[in-house]
């Protein structure tokens, strides 16, 4: 076994020296009768080369990767440029620990550091930590925050949230206690900020929603009273909207699949995780900070830990310790090598190139776009006649990949199918996608 | 150590998108002048030769498996196969979305399900779920599944969640966030959970114990059939913590020591990178009276079709977007095919003989609070070294010797924790070499103590200030615009 350095002859010398005559004696601390019940897997072991052809085999049988995805709601089809995966392919990244020896894993620190900085700037937000496990436990996470700091036991929830995301937070809420108060949207997608329940520790708010409608955040903070605004936002569309933080959010989160990683089969994913300094004491998770050295030089190590597990255990403000600190890495070298200039275009293209589509789908006869509300790049739109299952399998049948009309109907909006357009589609993608609507062949 | 926003700034980042090919408006027109961003972020447009190099110099001031000996005891850093690396980016895999239909993915759906079944058959128990992504959103999902299961038998009034006081912090902020409150139990002289303190505290308000087995002493409690029986007696449930799986892997099942929830750390046993901090996996696998209580969806497979199954009325919910870490499970899997049956035995076989081996030798140069054997790891103690030495001042000047150091401080229950877990893929000769550098440095502290004190003198930093990082908080860099 080449990933096992030692043969038969160190492990011999090796029991030699320790006295003892065979590695079972080092297994008997453990009962005998749990030993005996132990069953093998029936798995003979494998060279590389037939491991490698067989997993290529499983890789291949996903017939997806040769379609062009419409697919959003939360992941999406973003062009990565190339010199990203050279740089998070160094293995001095990727086989390191948690930075607990600082000294030693400056590289690590530094980019946990300018990450910080980058979400801080992208959110408009004072500090942000080191990443949480994905946009959807960054949220759940940031639910119970507002609460630790309100106290309300009840917390209000945009209905137009993704249900992904709206699935997690249940789970974390129900457990905390804390009840959830679903605030309806209008005919244009966005919340019915109306609507908002008084007595609450925050309201909930996705923007872009999952209409992909783009909510209307200024003044939303100075009708909740007391009450924190928690804002998830998509990180790529910040390159040309004004930011939560903007509008005064308390805390901001979010899915940084965006920021140069791939989709994955949706894992891993980058939680964002934004607040202000005030806030600091109850923020969950990692965060880096800036010092120096016994020289005076300048140096990062992890920092604020007395919020942390291992040190504050069941008081800690939460039980997160392994991050997605690779993937917030990625991201860093994804925002470093486009630079500010290059996320306005990126937005730009996807803004663009979702209303192309979405305004030539629009004047087909029997076609509708069910939010009249401002999108960034994805939209839903309704077939006249109740057939939304069909105009997929058609869409499907042309080579794209579409949601299912059930993402749509379980939010309560049947019959409607969620578009995404991302930079990588062409032209003659999206014109393809409305001949095939409009019924060309 | 420059930072990114130090560098380039107003250098050409253009030439990785391309022109727009519909007819554009100005985005104010699509969306009205309000939602346009009035300033944009200060992340410097940077040439790529800048970039890469930027990020190049920064990852040669880190230490990784690949530069040598990791031996963080309770992280279990092994080798990383790079075959793993490339199956798990192979486009088929890395290009697929979430929301893809099933029949589109079967290849995804059934390396999940295989998985699945592999990591059942690790843990002897009938279901698992790869949703949890580290090693404590595993816990976590565990902790749900006892409230969940409690809840359903109109049993809530068990709100206690025991812990020994060797427990990893995880364990009990888990139990924390999930709504229970935790109970400490003392360990014993040999470092094992004392039976009786623990039945002292067997009533009907304790919804189960939290174990990590081996424990954080990298020891085996060899009462643990006991401990399991008398926790059930009570009504209670078994949380077994998988971080120390290494030790066992290949021959001993918790499912046949009494656990009633599992997790694994794919990124510790099963070879996946740590990635400086995730991302990580931690598959949760669990007994009979939990099964229908899992998260959705789950994996499932009809007939000759892998599919999502959300049909599972009991559940606790989802805990994350979507199937869980999806590309890290690619590599567990990769890992379990190469290894098989006879690969994950010696994987076992290595980690104990490599970690009494190690024990043996610096039992006599350090003290060792619980001398006996060893699974995976053991804990020395740095006290009674050398007058005003501590086990910082080890760890630092390890480091001068171009090693990583131990887990330090952890377990709380040992003074001076040195915490060392060699891992099986770590050779006769590092091992040795890695002892020899250990006795050097004692010898040191007690000649030349102010080698540790000023250690490390010859990494990328001297000490860092942890204080003054903690009094003056900078997270985000200082922009000279902000700081007039
Ligand atoms: C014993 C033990 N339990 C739990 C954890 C938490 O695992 P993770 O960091 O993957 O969340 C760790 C590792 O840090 C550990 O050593």
């Amino acid at each position: 076994m080449r990933y096992i350095p030692n043969a038969d002859a160190d492990r011999h010398a090796m029991l030699r020296q320790i006295g003892r005559s065979s590695i079972d004696e080092l297994f008997a601390d453990i009962p005998p009768s749990v030993t005996d019940a132990h069953r093998p897997l029936d798995l003979p072991p494998k060279s590389e080369l037939e491991v490698f052809g067989e997993l290529s085999r499983l890789a291949e049988a996903n017939t997806a990767s040769g379609r062009v995805p419409l697919l959003g709601g939360g992941v999406y089809d973003h062009y990565i440029p190339r010199a990203v995966h050279h740089i998070a392919s160094r293995s001095e990244f990727y086989t390191a620990y948690t930075p607990y020896q600082p000294e030693i894993s400056q590289g690590t620190l530094t980019v946990m550091f300018e990450f910080q900085t980058m979400i801080a700037e992208l959110t408009g937000m004072e500090i942000a930590n080191a990443s949480m496990y994905d946009g959807a436990t960054a949220l759940a996470e940031a639910v119970l925050m507002a609460e630790r700091i309100r106290k309300r036991g009840r917390v209000a929830v945009a209905a137009n949230l993704f249900s992904h995301d709206r699935r997690v937070v249940e789970t974390y809420a129900w457990a905390a206690g804390v009840e959830l108060v679903d605030v309806p949207f209008t005919p244009t997608g966005r919340c019915d900020l109306a609507r908002i329940p008084e007595d609450i520790s925050a309201f909930v708010v996705q923007s872009p929603n999952a209409f992909g409608v783009i909510e209307a955040l200024d003044g939303l903070k100075a009708c909740l009273g007391d009450a924190l605004l928690i804002a998830a936002t998509y990180p790529l569309a910040l390159g040309i909207l004004e930011p939560p933080g903007a509008f005064g959010a308390d805390i901001v989160v979010g899915e940084g699949q965006c920021l140069g990683l791939p989709m994955g089969y949706g894992g891993p994913l980058l939680g964002l995780f934004a607040t202000r300094k005030e806030h600091l004491r109850q923020l969950p998770g990692r965060v880096a900070g800036r010092t120096m050295d016994a020289d005076g030089r300048i140096g990062y190590t992890m920092t604020a830990q007395t919020r942390e597990q291992h040190i504050r255990r069941e008081k800690a403000t939460s039980n997160i310790c392994t991050n997605a600190a690779h993937c917030a890495l990625t991201a860093t070298v994804y925002l470093a090598s486009i630079g500010a200039g290059g996320l306005r275009q990126v937005a730009l293209l996807n803004l663009e190139k979702a209303h192309y589509l979405a305004t030539r789908i629009a004047k087909l006869k029997d076609y509708s776009l069910v939010f009249d509300g401002p999108f960034f790049n994805e939209f839903v739109v309704r077939p006249s006649g109740g057939n939304a299952d069909a105009v997929r399998e058609r869409l499907e049948a042309g080579g794209f990949l579409v949601e299912s009309p059930r993402a749509m109907a379980d939010l309560g909006v049947p019959n409607a199918l969620r578009l995404a357009v991302t930079e990588r589609r062409t032209q003659a993608e999206l014109d393809r996608v409305v001949d095939i609507l409009g019924g060309k062949r | 150590m420059r930072t990114i926003f130090e560098r380039g700034a107003a250098e050409a980042a253009d030439g990785i998108f391309p022109a727009c090919d519909v007819p554009v408006k100005e985005a104010a027109a699509w969306l009205g002048a309000d939602l346009i961003r009035s300033k944009p972020p200060r992340i410097p447009n940077t040439s790529e030769t800048t970039v890469v190099r930027h990020y190049t110099r920064l990852c040669k001031l880190n230490y990784g498996v690949d530069d040598g000996i990791y031996p963080l005891g309770s992280c279990t850093m092994k080798y990383n196969p790079k075959v793993n690396e490339d199956t798990s980016a192979l486009p088929g895999f890395a290009d697929v979305h979430p929301a893809t239909d099933e029949r589109y993915v079967q290849g995804s759906l059934k390396l999940l399900y295989e998985l699945t079944r592999l990591l059942q058959g690790v843990a002897g128990l009938p279901a698992v779920t790869l949703q949890p992504v580290a090693g404590a959103h595993g816990e976590l999902t565990g902790m749900f599944l006892f409230r969940k299961y409690f809840e359903s038998r109109g049993e809530s009034r068990r709100t206690r969640v025991l812990l020994p006081d060797s427990a990893h912090g995880t364990n009990p902020a888990s139990a924390a966030v999930a709504g229970f409150s935790v109970t400490e139990i003392a360990s014993n002289a040999r470092g094992t959970v004392d039976l009786d303190a623990l039945r002292a505290q067997l009533d009907d308000t304790v919804a189960g114990i939290m174990l990590t087995v081996p424990n954080t002493l990298g020891i085996f409690e060899e009462d643990i059939l006991e401990v399991t029986r008398a926790v059930h007696e009570a009504g209670g449930l078994c949380y077994f913590d998988g971080a120390n799986l290494n030790s066992f892997i290949g021959r001993a099942r918790p499912g046949d020591m009494g656990a009633d929830v599992f997790h694994f750390n794919l990124h510790k046993t099963l070879s996946t990178p740590h990635g400086g901090g995730g991302p990580g996996a931690g598959a949760v696998a669990v007994s009979e009276p939990l099964v229908d209580f899992l998260p959705v969806p789950r994996v499932v497979k009809r007939r000759d079709r892998y599919a999502l199954d959300w049909d599972f009325p009991e559940s606790i919910g989802s805990v994350h977007s979507f199937f869980g870490n999806v590309l890290v499970a690619i590599k567990a899997y990769t890992y379990l095919l190469q290894l098989g049956d006879e690969g994950l035995r010696a994987v076992s076989d290595n980690a104990v003989l490599n970690a009494n081996y190690l024990q043996e030798r610096l039992k006599r140069t350090y003290a060792l609070p619980y001398d006996r054997l060893c699974k995976h790891e053991f804990v020395l103690s740095s006290e009674g070294l050398a007058k005003g030495v501590t086990t910082l001042d080890v760890a630092k000047r390890l480091i001068d010797y171009g090693i990583h150091p131990p887990t330090v401080y952890f377990p709380l229950i040992v003074h001076e924790a040195l915490m060392i877990e060699p891992t099986e893929t770590e050779s006769r000769e590092t091992l040795d070499r890695f002892a020899e550098i250990l006795e050097r440095i004692a010898a040191e502290a007690r000649e030349h103590p102010e080698l540790l004190h000023e250690a490390p003198t010859r990494a990328p930093v001297r000490r860092l200030d942890q204080t003054a990082a903690a009094r003056n908080p900078v997270f985000t860099f200082p922009f000279e615009a902000d700081l007039v």
